[in-house]
C-alpha cells in the first residue's frame, strides 16, 4: 500500500502546474462555499437569537390549550413545583413567568390595540434586557403599579412620561377589566410591530388587573443555545404532562423556520452549481492524465501489475487532489472566518435601515459552526470519490496491446 | 527442456476490409538458455509473434505453451500474474515508470511479487551493477540516456527471475555504441546466468550476436538457423 501511495503522490507532481491549478480551483470553491455558508448560518443564528431573546425564549410551557386558542381563559396557576422541576435540569438557565393578553390602550379620544405583558421585572430583564431599551423614564420596579410602553405606542396616543394610560380588556372568565396606569418609562422595542403595541406591567399588577391572581400564560424556559435546546426539549417533552405542554421556538415561530429553510435551500443550489463546475475541472484533469499515461499503463500491466492495483493508484491520485483542495481550503477559511466572526461587517444605507427597523443589528454576521467547514470537506471528498470511479473503470478496461501502442 | 512450445499459431487481423494474416501457421520451440533473434522485413509479424509469446494478445488459433502451461486457458488477470512470474519484457522505448528512480523501477516488479525487502534491495543492486549502472541508482529515467534506460529495463526484466526475456527491437532507439553495450550485457547475462533472451531486430550487428536466427516473412517462418 505504501508503494501505491508513493506512486500516486509522485504522479501528482509530474505535471505540477496542472495539479496546482486543479487544487486551486477546489481551494477557491471550498473557500467561497465556506464563506457563503458561514454568512448564511451567521445571519440565521442572529435571527434566531433575536427571536429568542426579544420574544419567545427557546422554549415555553403553556396550558395545553393555550397555543391553539390564545384565550385569557387558558391559563395555569403559577406552580412552584413545576418551576423547580424545570430548573432541576442543569441546562435550563432561566424560567420566566409571563401573563400575556391583548387589550385596547387609550388616551383621550385615541385608541389602539395593545399587547399586554405581565412580567417579573428583574427576571424578564435577564433574558430580554429590556431595561437597556428604555429611552426615557425608568424600568419597572419589583412591585410597581405603573407601565412601560413602546415609544411608538406613546407617539400614537400622544402620551408622555408620567401621563396616564387607560387599558380596557377582557379579564379572566369573562370579567371586563379597565384600569388606569401611570407611564413609568418608554421603551424602543427592536420589533417595530411590538414597538407600536407593547405594554409591560409588573406581573402581580397584571394578574390583579385581569382578575387572574397567581395565573400565567407561559413559563419561558431558556437555555444556552439552539443545540442545547434540541436535547433539553426532547427531555421536557417527555416530562411535561397534561394539562401543560411545552413548545420550542421553532414550533412557536414556524414562519421563521420556513424562511431560514428556504434561504438555506437557495444556498445549497448555489453551492451545488459551484461544486459541479469544480467537478468538471477535476474530471478534465483526470481524463487528460489518463490519456497521457496510456502507454505507461500498458507497460505496467504488461510486466505484471494487476489492473485493479493500478486502478487503486489512480483512485488515490484523485483522492489526493481532492484532499489537497480540502486541506488548503479549510486551512485558509478556518482562521479567516474566525476573524470574520469576531468582526462582523457593518452594513450601511438602505439595507442597514431596513434591518434596524426589523430589530436586527445592521451587520453581516458570520458563523464558525463546525458544519460550515465539514460540509465543504465532505462535499469535495464525495466528489473526489465519484470522480475517482472514472480512472478505475477506464483502467479495468485497458487492453495491453492497444495501450502499449499508444 | 523447452520453455516455449508454439503450435500452428495464427493471428488474423480482421478489422480492415482485407484480412491480414499477421501470423500464418507458426510452429516453434525455444529451449532454456537460447539467445535468439527474430528478423524479417517490416510487417512480417515479428511484433505480433513476440506479443503472443508474452501473453499480451490472444492468437486467432493455435497453441502457446510456456513451461507446460497453455496460456490461452488463463483468464486476463491470471495471465497478468503469469507474466509477472514467468516473462521479462523489454520494450522498444518508454519502458520505465517516469516517477520512479532506476532502483525503484527495478524493485517495483519484485514489489508486485511481494518479495521481502532484503531480497529486493540486494537483487536490485546486483542487477544494476550487472548492467553497468552502479552510481545511477537514484536517477529518474529522464536523467538517464536512452541506452541507460534500456539497461534499467533489462535489469527490471530480470528482477522477477523470469523463464525468458522478450525484447521487441530493444536497440531501435539507440546509437551504435549503446546498441553494442546493451547487447554485450544481454550476452553476458545469457552466458553467465543462462538467461533466455528472444529479441526482434532490424540491426545486422545485433543479428550477428544471436546464436539462433529465426526469419519471418508474411507471417511464416522461412528460415531458422542455429550457429
Ligand atoms: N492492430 C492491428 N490491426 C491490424 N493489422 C495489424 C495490427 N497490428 C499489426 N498488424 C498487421 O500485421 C502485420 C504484422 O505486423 P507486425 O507489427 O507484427 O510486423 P513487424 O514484423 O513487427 O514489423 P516492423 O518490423 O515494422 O515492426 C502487418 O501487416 C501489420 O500491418
Ligand atoms: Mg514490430
Amino acid at each position: 500500500m505504501t508503494t501505491n501511495i508513493k506512486l500516486a503522490w509522485r504522479n501528482l507532481w509530474r505535471n505540477k502546474r496542472r495539479t496546482l491549478i486543479t487544487v486551486s480551483s477546489i481551494f477557491f470553491g471550498v473557500l467561497l462555499s465556506a464563506y457563503m455558508t458561514s454568512m448564511q448560518e451567521g445571519s440565521y443564528s442572529k435571527m434566531v437569537e433575536i427571536v429568542v431573546k426579544f420574544y419567545s425564549g427557546y422554549m415555553q410551557v403553556h396550558h395545553e390549550d393555550y397555543w391553539e386558542n390564545k384565550s385569557i381563559n387558558n391559563l395555569f396557576d403559577y406552580d412552584k413545583a413545576l418551576v423547580d422541576r424545570l430548573k432541576s435540569h442543569p441546562e435550563v438557565d432561566l424560567v420566566i413567568p409571563r401573563l400575556e393578553s391583548f387589550g385596547l390602550a387609550s388616551a383621550r379620544e385615541l385608541t389602539r390595540g395593545a399587547a399586554i405583558f405581565g412580567i417579573v421585572p428583574d427576571v424578564e430583564n435577564q433574558l430580554t434586557q429590556i431595561a437597556d431599551k428604555i429611552v426615557s423614564g425608568k424600568y419597572l420596579q419589583a412591585t410597581d403599579d405603573g407601565v412601560i410602553i413602546g415609544d411608538g405606542l406613546a407617539k400614537f396616543l400622544k402620551l408622555q412620561l408620567n401621563d396616564t394610560l387607560v387599558i380596557i380588556t377582557q379579564g379572566y372568565h369573562g370579567i371586563s377589566a379597565a384600569g388606569k396606569f401611570a407611564i413609568r418609562g418608554l421603551i424602543k422595542h427592536t420589533s417595530p410591530e411590538l414597538n407600536k403595541s407593547i405594554i409591560y406591567m409588573e406581573l402581580k399588577t397584571c394578574q390583579s388587573f385581569l382578575g387572574a391572581d397567581n395565573k400565567l400564560t407561559s413559563l419561558v424556559v431558556n437555555v444556552a443555545d439552539n443545540k442545547v435546546m434540541a436535547n433539553t426539549f426532547k427531555k421536557l417533552k417527555r416530562e411535561i404532562q397534561s394539562p401543560y405542554s411545552v413548545m420550542n421556538w421553532e414550533e412557536m415561530q414556524p414562519e421563521i423556520v420556513q424562511q431560514i429553510e428556504s434561504d438555506r435551500a437557495g444556498g445549497v443550489i448555489m453551492k451545488a452549481i459551484l461544486y459541479i463546475v469544480i467537478s468538471f475541472g477535476i474530471l478534465g484533469t483526470i481524463m487528460m492524465m489518463i490519456v497521457e499515461r496510456r502507454r505507461e499503463f500498458g507497460v505496467m500491466i504488461s510486466i505484471g501489475m494487476q489492473k485493479r492495483k493500478l486502478a487503486i493508484v489512480l483512485f488515490i491520485e484523485t483522492l489526493f487532489i481532492g484532499l489537497l483542495g480540502i486541506i488548503s481550503g479549510i486551512t485558509v477559511s478556518l482562521p479567516l472566518l474566525f476573524i470574520q466572526a469576531q468582526n462582523p461587517i457593518p452594513l450601511t444605507g438602505e439595507t442597514a435601515k431596513l434591518m434596524e427597523d426589523f430589530g436586527f443589528e445592521p451587520y453581516m454576521f458570520f458563523s464558525t459552526a463546525p458544519e460550515v467547514f465539514w460540509q465543504q470537506a465532505v462535499s469535495i471528498f464525495i466528489i473526489s470519490v465519484l470522480i475517482g470511479i472514472y480512472p478505475v473503470v477506464s483502467t479495468l478496461k485497458i487492453k495491453e496491446i492497444k495501450a502499449l501502442h499508444g | 527442456m523447452n520453455v516455449i512450445e508454439v503450435n500452428a499459431l495464427e493471428k488474423i487481423y480482421n478489422d480492415s476490409e482485407v484480412k491480414v494474416y499477421a501470423l500464418n501457421g507458426v510452429d516453434l520451440s525455444i529451449e532454456a538458455g537460447e539467445f535468439t533473434a527474430i528478423v524479417g522485413p517490416s510487417g512480417s509479424g515479428k511484433t505480433t509473434l513476440l506479443n503472443l509469446l508474452g501473453g499480451l494478445d490472444q492468437p486467432t488459433s493455435g497453441q502457446i505453451s510456456i513451461g507446460g502451461t497453455d496460456i490461452s486457458k488463463l483468464s486476463s488477470s491470471q495471465l497478468i500474474d503469469f507474466r509477472l512470474r514467468n516473462i521479462g519484457f523489454v520494450f522498444q522505448a518508454y519502458n520505465l515508470i517516469p516517477v520512479l528512480t532506476a532502483k525503484e523501477n527495478v524493485e517495483f516488479i519484485m514489489h508486485l511479487q511481494n518479495r521481502p525487502k532484503e531480497e529486493r534491495l540486494t537483487r536490485t543492486m546486483s542487477l544494476l551493477k550487472a548492467v553497468g549502472l552502479e552510481g545511477r541508482e537514484n536517477s529518474r529515467p529522464n536523467k538517464l540516456s536512452g541506452g541507460q534506460q534500456q539497461r534499467v529495463a533489462v535489469a527490471r526484466a530480470l528482477a522477477s527471475k523470469p523463464k525468458f526475456v522478450l525484447a521487441d527491437e530493444p536497440t531501435a532507439n539507440l546509437d551504435s555504441k549503446a546498441t553494442e553495450n546493451l547487447l554485450e550485457i544481454m550476452e553476458e547475462l545469457n552466458r553467465n546466468e543462462n538467461i533466455t533472451f528472444i529479441f526482434s531486430t532490424h540491426d545486422q550487428r545485433v543479428v550477428n550476436k544471436a546464436r539462433r536466427v529465426i526469419t519471418l516473412e508474411d507471417g511464416k517462418i522461412i528460415s531458422d538457423v542455429r550457429k
